[in-house]
């Protein structure tokens, strides 16, 4: 089906005019953020801002719930030696290892997502995804990070995806929904933006970049793309949309970059954990690296940092 | 559309510390001579005025103040020079000169750009990624061309002119000086150029490469000065050539004297381009295509796009977008790596820029300027906009050299065209439009010397630029901005 | 009694995607100086040397062709810088090989010049070769030239450096990358000019430089199916017609550079460029 001919559907009004994107106007426009420069006290709130949008994360076939409580530790002491840290938002794994996290997490404020539907491909049956989503908010999760069918989205099957999305939503109950993309599937930005219209019409609460699992995960220009398409739809309907980048932060400096985008394409009322997170797991401990070099002068060794 | 309820906040919450570039490996004499011969040298009389920081409004350094008789003396030394050394010599060793100054430019970049910022007010993020690069860029191009003229014109034998008159002006001061300079010695001839008035610093520290470089003296000459210091170049008997760049009625003045002598001219002036959205645009990157057309260099940029011509079914989405955007440009110190809108260059240009603010608003415009804070010392204008204005508006028809976009609805291709091409000028024009054959089709009807379509304020040194009607006569850049500085024998 | 300090000799490899092997052969053969002194034992590339040097310019293709022209001319620019300073070395070698000192000291400043000229080409060669067609429908119709893609070159026999690079430059500088055999009997520059070509920003796999026996390797260059273009610059009619017949297995571009005094200026010119350029031409209609 060509991209020009997509059917009205009242559930996703305007999707058949979806804004076009023009790649090399959006590079541009992401590489100018890059030039801004953040030092001193703007630098040192940026990098709690960060690590406080954090949402630690381990997915990997070989997670074990030894490996699910040392992150959660990690979640919890960042970096005791330095007082007054922010904690992370949340820890994000695989559906199995939910009530490891939750048990591990406690008390504290902090939540747990899981991954759902069928992670990373999203190649199984519509009814074992949903499943899957009952168990892990049975378990405990706090937010659901599901993926939409990309093959169903290049074929032109916007129904099909904004029905899957809206299913996983309500099996969600009070847990948030973040939608996962998967951009560097989709190939050009002006599919990143009729993805995130579509999402955000079906019920997602958050859009996220990447699964984190392919090249290329999150990169600025889709990023800004997606935030975009989070401010026009918020002028339509009031309502706000949460972003999640995932997957390739792995330094501060382009982390506090990703919020000189926000803060300049949103404004401040999306600066908060509530409304954007980073899906990232080595950031962390750079972002601690940075901060301890702003407050000791000199430069930091990663050997001072633990990795769990 | 928007409510109050929807409105975005962007100037609480996180703020950007001051990121101020440093200036302590910078270095600023405290008086400059003219630059004739190969070294520096008190003018004739002394005369000095001074190079004001116009975000400060302290004075920088002290600049020689050119009579007729300097302008003398340089053209003479501009004569020997090419005579004696620069006429004779191969083009792959002119070339090889050329090749050295880009080199020496890229490696003293950052003391321009800081230079740049301080003595003209733009923002030290724009001196330093794009003035200077493209400055050293042009003259390795250049470079290139020396040794090889005769594949540029089929059939013809290249022939130097001999001594050419320069005069350029404070909105991209060392970039124009590359401009002029570097095609001019390219060409085999020699310079005699002067700065404007208002920026003359980085014409120094240019010259200062020149004569580290080697190049042999008199090549290049440089004498600074106001008004009377550039008709005395102009009016020259000895000067073959005249390059100006500068404003339409300057030009005019120019284009008079020199009426009845055997001097080649180009002249680069002023424009009122007309940067055009359609519907079917990537509305988000046409924003920024508006932001990048009027605000960049605080809108003093002959080919600006200082009005916009919005397709009427999205005008609303556009204004708005662009209001937004508007919100997010940090005026302020341009040695601030985070600041976009600089300060304006002098008093006299805020007073003009003030005084088309006056008349827009007389004329019934609604005016429109961001919210950001300005600092106390200093020449400083809010980027602004102006809606409900036509094509009689005198803030559309005149160019007014500042931060000011006057924006105007079009139904149609023809309308838009019609309304685009409804000026004395003609130096550029911009297109935003998804559809290929509806950029070409703009692009062949629009009566402008440089089109931008989905994009704005782009320059390259092997892409011609100059301008139709008003805006001047003759290209800079590439290929086709050789032929100025040649004449071809058959 | 003053000890006379033992020098270090040096090693030639070959150069290929970057790094420096040695020939995956093991098989050398020995270059003598004038008086019969051994100076090196050169690799003895083999027909698998060759195949990966295909395989690395083909790799460094979609790069170097990608770049703008006018990062290709700072390097070039930069390979001119790099030789300037080692111009006293390249010297010693050519007169090591037999040259008389005068004739060094030109070639080597010949080699720089031409060097600095292929460089000022980058971003103008397109202008003067390109053309925008006034066709007769309403369409927008525009001409330019690309780079063919992989190169193989047979570099003069007769001449150590500067005729290796007069083949080199013109096509690297137009966005090809390539496979160079250097000269037989005057082999050494050639590999000296790749320690040249590796400190001056060239990407790994643009140029690779072989060193072996043109007799064993010169059909591949001109029947490998993944190279574009062949250039060669000697052989008598019998071999220019093999290596013609063999170009035909994949309908290579045949580049003969023979008799060229490369020590000229007719012999550099942007020709040279195109030779190793396609046009390729655009139709776009012009409309509402």
């Amino acid at each position: 089906m060509s991209i020009a001919a997509v059917p009205n559907d009242a559930r996703m009004p305007g999707m058949s005019q979806v804004a076009l994107v023009d790649e090399v106007g959006v590079k541009e426009r992401a590489a100018r953020f890059q030039t801004r420069s953040i030092k001193k006290e703007s630098k040192i709130e940026a990098l709690h801002m960060v690590l406080s949008m954090i949402d630690l994360t381990t997915l990997e076939g070989m997670d074990t719930p030894g490996k699910v409580k040392q992150l959660c530790q990690k979640a919890i002491h960042l970096h005791d030696a330095v007082p007054d840290l922010p904690h992370v938002a949340a820890v994000c794994v695989y559906p199995t290892m939910v009530g490891v996290a939750k048990k591990a997490l406690g008390d504290h404020n902090i939540n747990v997502a899981s991954v759902a539907t069928a992670f990373p491909s999203g190649m199984a049956p519509r009814q074992i995804k949903l499943e899957e989503t009952r168990i892990a908010v049975d378990d405990g999760a706090d937010e659901i990070d599901m993926v939409i069918s990309r093959g169903a989205f290049l074929q032109g099957e916007y129904g099909f995806v904004f029905d899957e999305i809206a299913a996983i939503k309500e099996a969600c109950g009070k847990a948030h929904l973040k939608v996962i993309l998967e951009t560097g599937e989709l190939g050009t930005l002006d599919r990143v933006r009729r993805a995130s219209v579509l999402a955000m019409h079906a019920g997602a609460d958050f859009i996220k970049t990447s699964t984190g699992k392919i090249q290329p995960a999150a990169t600025l220009p889709v990023t800004l793309v997606m935030l975009q398409a989070i401010r026009d739809f918020y002028y339509k309907t009031g309502k706000m949309i949460g972003m999640k980048p995932a997957g390739g932060i792995s330094n501060s400096k382009l982390a506090i970059h990703y919020l000189v985008m926000l803060r300049e394409t949103l404004g401040s009322a999306w600066m908060t954990p509530e409304w954007y997170r980073f899906g990232a797991s080595s950031l962390a401990n750079d972002v601690l690296m940075q901060l301890q070099k702003q407050a000791a002068g000199v430069y930091q060794s990663a050997d001072y940092f633990s990795k769990d | 559309m928007s409510t109050d309820s929807t409105k975005l906040a962007f100037n609480d919450g996180w703020q950007y510390a001051p990121a101020p570039e440093s200036i302590d490996h910078i270095q600023i004499d405290d008086h400059y001579g003219l630059f004739i011969n190969g070294e520096f040298v008190a003018p004739e009389i002394d005369r000095y005025f001074e190079s004001l920081n116009p975000a400060t409004e302290k004075p920088l350094s002290n600049i020689a103040l050119a009579s007729e008789k300097d302008v003398d003396r340089a053209v003479k030394a501009a004569r020997k020079a090419y005579t004696g050394v620069w006429s004779k010599m191969s083009g792959a060793d002119r070339g090889k000169y050329l090749f050295r100054i880009a080199r020496i430019m890229q490696e003293c970049a950052r003391e321009f750009a800081t230079i740049e910022s301080l003595d003209g007010g733009k923002p030290i993020r724009e001196s330093r990624d794009i003035d200077i690069p493209l400055a050293a860029a042009h003259f390795f191009y250049y470079a290139g061309w020396a040794d090889k003229l005769e594949y540029a014109f089929p059939a013809r034998t290249p022939v130097s002119l001999g001594v050419v008159g320069q005069i350029i002006p404070w909105n991209f001061p060392l970039l124009m000086a590359a401009w002029k300079i570097a095609p001019a010695l390219a060409c085999g001839n020699t310079v005699v150029l002067k700065p404007a008035e208002t920026t003359s610093l980085t014409a120094m520290k240019l010259a200062e490469v020149f004569r580290d470089a080697g190049l042999p003296p008199g090549v290049v000459n440089i004498v600074t000065g106001a008004g009377p210091t550039g008709a005395a170049i102009v009016n020259h008997p000895d000067v073959n050539k005249v390059a100006f760049t500068g404003s339409t009625e300057v030009g005019k003045i120019i284009q008079r004297s020199l009426a009845g002598t055997d001097k080649k001219y180009t002249l680069e002036l002023g424009g009122k381009a007309a940067n055009i959205i359609f519907a079917d645009a990537a509305i988000d990157e046409a924003v920024e295509g508006i932001v990048n057309g009027i605000f960049f260099n605080q809108g003093h940029v002959c080919c600006a796009g200082s009005r916009l011509l919005v397709q009427e079914s999205v005008a609303d989405e556009v204004v708005r977008k662009l209001r937004d955007r508007m919100e997010t440009l940090i005026i302020g110190d341009p040695l601030d790596k985070n600041t976009d809108i600089g300060a304006i260059n002098s008093a006299g240009q805020l007073e003009t820029i003030e005084s088309y603010l006056s008349i827009g608003q007389a004329e019934g415009a609604e005016m429109y300027q961001s919210d950001c804070s300005v600092p106390d010392q200093g020449y400083w204008c809010r980027p602004t906009i102006f809606t409900g204005v036509s094509q009689s508006n005198r803030i559309v028809q005149e160019e007014i050299f500042g931060p000011v976009l006057a924006i105007q609805t079009f139904r149609t291709l023809e309308e838009g065209l019609t309304k685009a091409n409804n000026t004395p000028y003609g130096l550029s024009g911009g297109v935003w439009t998804d559809k290929g054959s509806k950029v070409f089709k703009m692009t062949q009807k629009i009566r402008a010397g440089v089109i931008w379509a989905n994009t704005f304020n782009k320059f390259d040194p092997t892409s011609p630029f100059g301008g139709y009607k008003e805006s001047g006569v003759g290209r800079e850049g590439g290929m086709h901005g050789l032929g100025a500085y040649l004449k071809l024998e058959a | 009694m003053a000890e006379t300090r033992i020098p270090v000799a040096k090693t030639y490899k070959i150069y290929l995607g970057g790094k420096f092997p040695r020939t995956e052969s093991g098989r050398y053969f020995p270059f003598n100086a004038a008086d019969g002194t051994v100076i090196a034992n050169m690799c003895r590339g083999s027909l698998k040397d060759f195949r990966n040097s295909v395989v690395a310019a083909r790799s460094a293709f979609a790069g170097w062709s990608a770049s703008t022209a006018y990062l290709r001319g700072q390097i070039l620019y930069r390979i001119a810088e790099m030789l300037e300073g080692r111009n006293e070395q390249f010297v010693s070698e050519l007169v090591l090989q037999g040259v008389s000192k005068r004739k060094a000291v030109k070639e080597v400043e010949a080699s720089i010049d031409r060097l600095i000229y292929y460089a000022g080409w980058s971003d103008k060669y397109q202008q003067i070769f390109s053309s925008v067609n006034p066709v007769s429908s309403s369409h927008f119709n525009f001409s330019v030239l690309e780079p063919t893609g992989v190169v193989g070159i047979l570099a003069p026999e007769n001449s150590s450096l500067l005729g290796l690079v007069s083949n080199i430059a013109p096509v690297i500088v137009g966005g090809n990358t390539c496979v160079v055999l250097a000269s037989e009997s005057l082999p050494l520059c050639a590999i000296s000019f790749a320690e040249v070509l590796h400190s001056s920003d060239v990407p790994g796999g643009v140029v690779n430089l072989l060193t072996g026996f043109k007799d064993e390797l010169r059909d591949q260059f001109a029947s490998h199916m993944d190279v574009n273009a062949v250039v060669f610059c000697d052989g008598d009619a019998e071999i220019s017609k093999i290596i013609q017949e063999k170009a035909a297995d994949n309908v290579k571009h045949v580049i003969s550079r023979r008799d060229q005094d490369w020590s000229s200026e007719k012999s550099q010119n942007p020709y040279l460029i195109s030779e190793t350029q396609e046009t390729k031409t655009t139709w776009h209609p012009i409309g509402s």
